[in-house]
């Protein structure tokens, strides 16, 4: 079974027909010929899909099963990766993780959301919606990379905070403002990288960076298409239009100066080679790291302060 | 600024029963409007604390005509052309401010409590379901820079449905702008106290709302992060009555106290005078 979506099928269909005349004579010049017509039919189909996505089918993109997860960015991009555990009052969320790690000759302090690669990982790890413990446990993290003089790089990759019943009793929304309190003025650099979806408060909890970057088919929102459709389209399955009206894809959230760059991603998504994905990812987070290690504390929570007061867009 | 005159009552002809009713939402009874107001919109039968415009929240808290009013020329613009059934963002910001005559969903400025100067921002439920947008988050942003640079007490009265859906991304942002405005008053150790009132959701109790030096709420009010509906559907089993209440939040520790309406004004004059020595 494959993992394709109906807008991709086209594209399915022609390298299933690729794979069949391959393996029907390998050897027969004649076919190669016609092989090779479909080959160049197939990447010209390919890049006119991927040119012209709808923000529905970058969330579908966003959201692909084997698109490439922390665990792998951590096994790719980094090295001497040690996770530390706990929030130090409840418990050890793993929707949520995080740990000492070297990007390349850089010690950092790695947190992210924690999705699965199979069914099994995402219930143990409540398929990345943190509980209030995740965001304290982060925040744990963040403070200690403040005390170690280590800059920050996190991962977002979640659909939101989890909204259980426990969560509300912990305090969900007491954990997130707090987080979103002290990032703003923690004294290290920190840098964001949305790599699935960046799930509204749930991401932004640990996402107040001195840089925020996003791969190309990530999408980051205030509430899920789905939530807002079944509010303002008082339907669920209107959800494609919500995701249109509400400009949640990379290219409409850097103009409106959400982020600040641009992560290049394979044609149709980092699943479809996630070696290509990591290298560019590792450069982008190597190339911010090195320009904002050398601020000042001043500078750089001066600045982080300037960047959050210019968000948003109003008349005066 | 009387609500209801005496006079007034006795030059009309005899008035239809609305005219001298309120009924409380809550419990449904009715209770005279002199008194109805006189209580400061609180139900005398079951203490159901009603919501207040931002302007009768000005009148119950503050020292009368202390309050002067500061950026209210910040209202929204229409930054993703948000267009959906009901209509256009343009559209319902347009009725919001013709209905309230607002220009956002929070009222800002400086007033004094019991002659302590103080800065307030104040959100008004009826524009817009007091949702954080970019102007609300400029206005409580700009309010929180004030108190810093005057070194005054920052006082935010809450009452939101959480982030402006219609502002996209730009809206879950002013949950961090806000928070880096509070995060300043910290470090240079100014008071900011947090008032919840009905309701407090979503993305305001996720930012400033619940991150006061003290943080106050009125009783019976609805504070939480995510709806009701969509923790039953997840978990697949109904909430206590008393979910997401004020008097839940006090058990479980995250608020400083409950505080009745007619006692507010007291209870803030108590607590700044141990903020401002």
């Amino acid at each position: 079974m494959d993992d394709y979506f109906d807008f991709e099928k086209p594209v399915y269909e022609i390298e299933k027909t690729i794979e069949k005349l391959k393996g029907l004579s390998p050897e027969k010049g004649g076919l190669s010929d016609e092989i090779h017509d479909l080959e160049k039919k197939c990447q010209t189909m390919r890049e006119e899909i991927y040119s012209r996505l709808t923000p529905w089918q970058m969330v579908q993109i966003a959201r692909h099963p084997k698109r490439p997860v922390l665990q792998d960015y951590i096994s790719t991009i980094f090295t001497q990766f040690i996770e530390l555990h706990g929030d130090r009052r409840f418990s050890d969320d793993q929707a949520l993780i995080g740990g000492f790690a070297m990007l390349g000759k850089n010690p950092v302090m790695l947190i992210g959301h924690n999705k699965g690669k199979n069914l099994e990982q995402n219930i143990q790890r409540n398929f990345a919606q943190p509980n209030p413990e995740g965001y304290r446990k982060a925040l744990r993290l963040m403070k200690l990379a403040e005390k170690y003089n280590l800059p920050i790089i996190s991962f977002v990759d979640t659909q939101g905070a989890y909204p259980g019943a426990g969560a509300e009793e912990r305090g969900q929304a007491e954990a997130i403002a707090v987080n979103l309190t002290e990032m703003a003025t923690l004294e290290v650099p920190i840098i964001t990288v949305i790599t699935g979806e960046g799930g509204s408060g749930g991401a932004l909890a640990i996402a107040v960076g001195d840089v925020v970057l996003m791969q190309s088919y990530s999408v980051y929102s205030v509430i899920t298409a789905e939530g807002c459709a079944s509010i303002l389209w008082r339907d669920a399955s209107f959800a494609p239009q919500a995701a249109e009206a509400m400009k949640i894809t990379a290219p409409s959230l850097l103009e409106l100066g959400i982020i600040d760059e641009i992560i290049p991603e394979p044609l149709g998504g980092a699943h479809n080679d996630p070696e290509a994905a990591a290298s560019e990812l590792k450069r982008s987070l190597l190339k911010h790291l090195k320009r904002i290690t050398g601020y000042s504390v001043s500078r750089l929570t001066h600045k982080r302060f300037e960047k959050y007061s210019a968000m948003g867009k109003f008349s005066k | 600024m009387p609500w209801f005159t005496k006079s007034k009552k006795e030059t009309e002809p005899k008035p239809a029963k609305e005219d001298i009713w309120i009924l409380c939402e809550s419990c449904k009874a009715h209770v005279f409007k002199e008194d109805w107001f006189s209580n400061l919109k609180v139900c005398p039968k079951c203490n159901y604390h009603a919501k207040l415009t931002a302007y009768e929240r000005v009148e119950y808290t503050l020292d009368a005509g202390s309050f002067k009013e500061m950026f209210d020329t910040i209202t929204p613009s229409d930054p993703l052309e948000f267009v959906y059934p009901k209509g256009s963002y343009a559209d319902r910001v347009n009725e919001a401010m013709l209905n309230t005559g607002l220009n956002e969903s929070v009222v800002t400025g400086t007033g004094k409590i019991a002659d302590t100067t103080v800065a307030v921002a104040i959100m008004d439920f009826r524009f817009l379901g007091g949702s954080l947008g970019s102007g609300t988050g400029e206005k409580i942003l700009l309010m929180a820079n004030y108190a810093y640079h005057h070194r005054i007490p920052y006082l935010i009265f809450s009452a939101s449905g959480g982030a402006r859906m219609h502002e996209g991304a730009l809206s879950l942002m002013q949950m961090a702008k806000t928070c880096a405005g509070i995060a300043r008053l910290n470090k240079k150790k100014v008071p900011y106290i947090s008032i919840l009132t009905d309701p407090t959701t979503g993305g305001t109790s996720a930012s400033f709302a619940m991150v006061g030096d003290i943080n106050i709420a009125e009783p019976g009010a609805l504070i939480g992060f995510a709806g009701r509906r969509v923790i039953e559907q997840t978990i697949k089993q109904k909430l206590p009555e008393n979910f997401q209440t004020s008097e839940f939040l006090l058990e479980h520790g995250f608020l400083d106290m409950i505080v009745q309406r007619n006692e507010m004004k007291k209870v803030l004059k108590q607590v700044l005078s141990f903020c401002t020595r």
